[in-house]
């Protein structure tokens, strides 16, 4: 890309009005990197606040991003991509509710399944229906979703300052990047604001007590489910058909796992985990950016340092060493009625 | 819900859950317009058809023996180890220090139980750390192994790169071991003996495996220790009641699973690479739940059900080969299926066999 | 007549069985409309359960339910919220991270969006908080909230449903004596207005000091109804344990020797923090049986895990034989047949001669070293079972295969055989067929006659009388009595379970 060109050569601590641009631009790339981070999280804030773990948020997204890849290809649209992968999104999450609610299976292990079941099974689809060694081919054109300028993006650009922020850091991305920025207020809303947040995070907290309400738990979570689902649908789409432009294998690279850290580091909120996810997303563009860099006083540091800090920050605060992350109280269990009081 | 009889419970009940398992791949098989059949045949082939399959099936069998019984460990105490597949990693680095300090100057006899040790030790560390996060700290282990499975990656990254990398190579690996830090093959052995196997990775490890299943068996079933972890696994009021502690036995639990998960380590990095390299664990140790829950956490069903992953693995390959439509994944898509049809879904069958299989009523005690 | 006023609620043959447990036996019962209704019966004597089927919580097998005569069919809560039931749980059904508010709303939002709902709730809440003074907070968090509060917001919560008949599942378990005070002026309030109240409870105090009838539940069944003015505490207290065929229990005179057990002034306190036991003092000789009598719930089973080293002590000291007991560790001079059988004193998945060494599975005969002889332990297994008459004798079979007598016999044998000095057990005969009853008594008598010190807690008057040759009381975490066994008499061991004292009696 032309603008990174522009300012790669420049290096680190040249002049105020360079490190400004600098930043914007880690700061772009930190967007890119937390949109599906941001999606995902949002997805398993739905599924954790009803009771049930999933950490089978990374197989929903790689899955849902075949699925919008392999139809973007085949019918050149990628919004008929992103319904596809919507769909499969959602039709995983009902199987770990299938699982987990109706049959009371363990939620882990039905989202361990789910990972691996799925990590096989699109590039098996890829290969047979493509040929392509567990990829889809090549999306461009109307296949992909392309960034969109927004409006008087072109007329502010040579302003100073405000410019730049606006034109690169604003302005510019995918729908999808806006879809899930909006994705944030939108839960925060639902979880907070509408009858369907108050039982859902009652349910998370106290099944029992909804049940008595004269409330169904198994209704609940699985509607909880379906969210999780068409977030999980869409954060794959972004993979696949915004941020590539193809299904590769493995192409989640645990960013499900990741996800599930920054929800646990945001302590199932949607706005600290939006800045968990941002957190994450941040370190890993200071890695890339960091790479063979020396740095004055520090030297070298090595990317590894930077990109295990989402996990290391994840597992202190669990063991409560900074802060205390409280899951949802009846996280992990099937709902028994007729033991509700024991473990 | 009535307890099923002992083999319908170990025995009838796994085999539909596999059965469900096979069907859905045979679903997809068709749907991918192969035939279903004519692909197992390849597979069974390509797994036991001649000897330098049967090697490979036995190679791969050979780690899911490790993993499978430190997925069973752990479960047998009430816990639910995901980091397997970081623990395994953590013992290739154990074995593989063990071997690079001392392969220039001891023979082969006490490098061997030096690199197990090793292997054993960065294993039961990095699974005994989560297990102390729990009982002390009240983390949950699921979280925390599956943390810990990402550390390990960076952590073995950052040392390949920049610290075990043979000075002037590009690839990040160790140097290659000296033969007296190599695992004799499956074919040298039977060469001792006068016997013609044909050339495979399989090796000594394999005996490590059949012991580890013994020892598993006896430690869980025979020793004191053992027996309390398994009391505590089962009801820790109980294991309160019987002044077995609770901490003490999920960190010991932990730490003997990861040391487990280490030895896998043995088999690719002694036996069959012979060097440390980034992503040998390969998945392994996540497929270690699929073959404990299938084998019903035993050794003997481990053993069992580790040969049956041995051989989708290999027949996989070969199926993949033969079928250009199929790819190797589809032994992936089985794991996955067996996952979740022999745990989550285990539940599914169980209410009608319990009504074909009701034993006679047993009476139950009244109040509470 | 009370009788005369139209009824609120009428059951005709509720029927239920969990599994093989037979919850509710045809239980009929008439709750006069404007009344406050008691039902006392032990734990365990189904109370809970036939108010869960009320509040359509549970489904009955089989049974009628008529509310304001009307017969209803209540499939879950929302029937009976709508028939105008309301239920406070024991277990409080609240949300501990919401607000009161929140959690008054949950279930009657009134809209998809919460704010319009939330403002006409508050005034509603605020109004029905004057009509009954039922003070609270709106916007306190519920874990910030003591109990009793809790408990408030539970009746606002079904009272802002519109409950007309407000069920109260042991309400003042958690309480303390003020709060509980606090509470039965609030029913009263509610009787004054019209409401009916129906109070499950196992304290007569209570039952005495609010209700206008009570019923009496017995092992699933209802053995009789009362006007309360015209019972006491005494009969109920008869009623509720049930006069069982007196068991004779073959003793000689007790000779009792050297202290073996003392406990000094020790308190338990529960996970919540409440003192379970209070300030409990006492001492078990060689050659004795002690017996604590009491009402089930009123510390004892704290008492006696304490004294095992399972639970521990906020205050005070334990002894075994001059040895201090430490929470955690089992000493090897004590055997404890816990009081919850199934879930601590044996593991229900393990074969008979697996759970025929719990516990003691350190015990060096059992295997050489680090490892346990599977042969040796069927030996002694088998030996003890044919000594104690375990049926099936087969070693192999899990514990879940064997009766509640025939498991509780595998446990008396383990804690009797491998030979304590001291002997705990709780609630021995629960769950337990006469055979097996008859046979675990003359066990502890041997034992005692052997010269081993044995401290029973029971809930069963009878078998505390026919058994312990001392008797202690306790009642609200303390004791409150101690009566020689020669001189015991049902009616004043009664009184002291009930909670009055000897001079109020």
């Amino acid at each position: 890309m032309v603008r990174t060109g522009a300012y790669a050569r420049l290096g680190w601590g040249l002049s105020a009005v360079d490190l400004y641009l600098q930043s914007l631009l880690m700061l772009d790339s930190t967007i890119r990197l937390a949109t599906p981070l941001v999606l995902a999280a949002l997805a398993g804030l739905f599924a954790e606040r009803s009771g049930i773990a999933d950490i089978g948020l990374e197989g929903k997204m790689l899955g849902a991003a075949f699925a919008a890849a392999a139809t973007a290809a085949v019918t050149g649209s990628a919004w008929l991509g992103l319904c596809t992968g919507i769909i499969v999104g959602v039709l995983v999450s009902l199987l770990h509710g299938f699982a987990c609610i109706t049959h009371k299976g363990d939620q882990i292990v039905s989202g361990v399944a789910i990972n691996i079941a799925i990590a096989g099974l699109a590039p098996t689809l890829a290969d047979a229906w493509f040929g392509e060694a567990g990829r889809t081919p090549l999306l461009s054109g109307d296949a992909r979703f392309d960034s969109i300028a927004l409006p008087l993006a072109e007329t502010l650009a040579p302003v100073p300052i405000i410019g730049p922020l606006y034109s690169q850091l604003i302005s510019g991305h995918n729908i999808l990047v806006y879809v899930a920025v909006l994705a944030v207020p939108a839960t925060w809303y639902v979880l907070y604001r509408t009858r369907f947040g108050l039982r859902l995070r009652a349910v998370g907290e106290n099944p029992a007590a909804v049940d008595t309400a004269g409330i169904s738990v198994t209704m609940m979570r699985y509607r909880a489910l379906l969210f999780t689902g068409v977030l999980c649908g869409i954060a794959g789409a972004y993979l696949s058909t915004a941020h590539s432009a193809s299904f590769i294998r493995d192409m989640t690279a645990g960013k499900g796992y990741l996800a599930l850290a920054a929800l646990i580091f945001g302590k199932w909120r949607p706005v600290p985990a939006l800045f968990a996810c941002l957190l994450f997303a941040f370190a890993d563009a200071v890695q890339v950016r960091l790479q063979g860099v020396d740095l004055p006083l520090i030297g070298e540091v090595p990317t590894q340092a930077i990109s295990v800090l989402p996990y290391v920050l994840t597992v202190l605060l669990l063991a409560g060493f900074v802060g205390r992350a409280v899951a949802p109280a009846a996280i992990g269990r099937p709902y028994d009625k007729e033991r509700p009081h024991r473990p | 819900m009535s307890p099923l009889p002992r083999w319908v419970d170990m025995g009838l009940l796994p085999l539909l859950n596999l059965a469900a398992a096979f069907l859905v791949t045979a679903v997809i098989i068709l749907l991918l317009g192969e035939n279903p059949v004519r692909a197992l045949e390849l597979m069974l082939f390509g797994a036991f058809g001649y000897g330098q399959a049967i090697g490979y099936t036995l190679f791969y069998a050979t780690n899911f023996v490790f993993t499978g019984l430190a997925f069973a460990v752990a479960f047998h105490a009430g816990l639910f180890n995901i980091g397997a597949e970081g623990q395994a990693y953590l013992g290739g680095l154990g074995t593989a220090l063990v071997c690079l300090a001392l392969d220039h100057y001891l023979p082969f006899v006490l490098i061997l139980p030096l690199a197990i040790l090793g292997a054993a030790a960065f294993g039961a560390l990095w699974g005994a750390i989560p297990g102390w996060l729990q009982a002390k700290r009240g983390a949950h282990i699921v979280i925390t192994t599956i943390m810990f499975n990402f550390i390990a990656a960076a952590l073995m990254t950052y040392l390949l790169v920049n610290v075990l990398i043979e000075p002037g190579e590009a690839t990040p690996e160790t140097r290659t071991f000296e033969p007296s830090a190599h695992l004799p093959t499956l074919q040298e052995m039977a060469g001792w003996i006068g016997l013609e196997v044909a050339r495979s990775p399989a090796n000594f490890s394999l005996v490590i495996a059949l012991l580890a299943c013994a020892a598993v068996w006896a430690f869980l079933w025979k020793s004191r220790v053992g027996y309390g972890l398994r009391v505590f696994g089962q009801s820790e009021p109980a294991a309160v009641y019987a002044g077995i502690s609770p901490s003490r036995t999920v960190v010991l639990a932990m730490a003997l699973s990861g040391a487990l998960a280490g030895m896998m380590a043995l088999n690719e990095i002694m036996g069959a690479q012979n060097r440390l390299l980034l992503g040998f664990t390969g998945g392994f140790g996540f497929v270690g739940i699929a073959v404990a829950l299938m084998g019903r956490n035993h050794p003997v069903g481990i053993l069992m059900a580790a040969l049956l992953f041995g051989a989708l693995y290999q027949g996989g390959s070969e199926l993949a080969f033969d079928m250009p439509t199929i790819s190797r994944d589809i032994v992936v898509v089985i794991q996955g299926l067996v996952i979740l049809f022999c745990g989550a879904l285990e539940n599914m069958f169980r209410p009608s066999l319990a009504r074909w299989f009701a034993p006679a009523r047993t009476p139950v005690s009244v109040g509470g | 007549m009370v009788d005369a006023a139209p009824a609120a609620i009428e059951l005709d043959g509720i029927d239920k069985r969990f599994g093989a447990v037979h919850a509710n036996r045809a239980i009929d019962l008439r709750v006069a409309a404007g009344s406050v209704h008691g039902i006392v019966g032990e734990n365990g004597a189904g109370k809970s359960t036939l108010m869960n089927i009320l509040y359509g919580f549970y489904r009955a097998d089989s049974g009628t339910i008529r509310v304001d005569g009307q017969e209803l069919r209540i499939n879950g809560p929302e029937d009976a919220i709508r028939a105008g039931i309301g239920m406070v749980h024991q277990h409080f059904m609240l949300i501990e991270p919401f607000t009161v508010l929140e959690n008054l709303l949950l279930g009657a939002e009134g809209g998809w969006r919460l704010a319009p709902g939330r403002a006409q709730a508050r005034a509603e809440i605020e109004r029905l908080e004057q009509e009954y003074r039922l003070q609270v907070d709106l916007d306190a968090r519920i874990r910030d909230l003591s109990v009793g509060l809790q408990q408030r917001v539970e009746i606002l919560k079904a009272l802002y449903r519109g409950a007309r008949i407000l069920i109260l599942d042991e309400p003042t378990g958690v309480l303390t004596p003020q709060e509980a005070d606090e509470l039965f002026r609030i029913l009263g309030d509610l009787r004054a207005q019209g409401r009916t109240v129906i109070l499950i409870t196992h304290k007569l105090r209570e039952i005495m000091a609010i209700t206008d009838r009570v019923s009496v539940m017995r092992q699933g069944a209802m053995v009789a109804h009362r006007a309360t003015v015209e019972t006491s505490t005494a009969e109920l207290a008869e009623l509720m344990v049930g006069r069982k065929v007196l068991l004779r229990v073959e003793k000689g005179e007790a000779h009792p020797r050297e202290p073996v057990l003392a406990v000094e002034h020790v308190a338990v306190r529960d996970g919540n923090g409440v003192v379970r036991v209070d300030d409990a003092s006492l001492q078990v000789r060689a050659g004795e049986i002690v017996g604590i009598a009491g009402v089930s719930g009123n510390g004892q089973t704290e008492l006696l895990e304490a004294i095992a080293g399972i639970r521990p002590v906020a205050a005070g000291v334990i002894r075994v034989a001059g040895e201090p007991v430490v929470a955690g560790a089992r000493l090897a001079s004590m055997g404890h047949v816990p009081e919850d059988r199934l879930r601590m004193g044996l593991v229900r998945s393990f074969p008979a001669w697996e759970n025929a060494i719990l516990g003691h599975q350190k015990v060096a005969a059992y295997g050489p070293g680090a490892f346990l002889d599977r042969a040796t332990i069927i030996g002694y297994c088998k030996r003890w079972m044919q000594g104690y008459d375990v049926r099936p004798g087969d070693p192999e079979l899990a514990a879940t295969s064997f009766s509640g007598g025939n498991q509780q016999k595998q446990v008396v044998a383990r804690e009797v055989e491998h030979d304590p000095i001291l002997l705990l057990i709780g609630q021995p005969t629960r769950g337990v067929d006469i055979g097996a009853i008859e046979f675990i008594h003359q066990r502890l008598v041997e034992l005692r006659d052997a010269g081993k010190a044995v401290l029973l807690v029971s809930v069963e008057l009878d078998e505390i009388m026919g058994l312990a040759d001392r008797i202690l009381v306790m009642c609200g975490g303390k004791l409150t009595g101690q009566v020689d066994a020669k001189d015991a008499d049902e009616r004043r061991i009664g009184l002291m379970m009930a909670g009055v004292t000897e001079t109020a009696a």
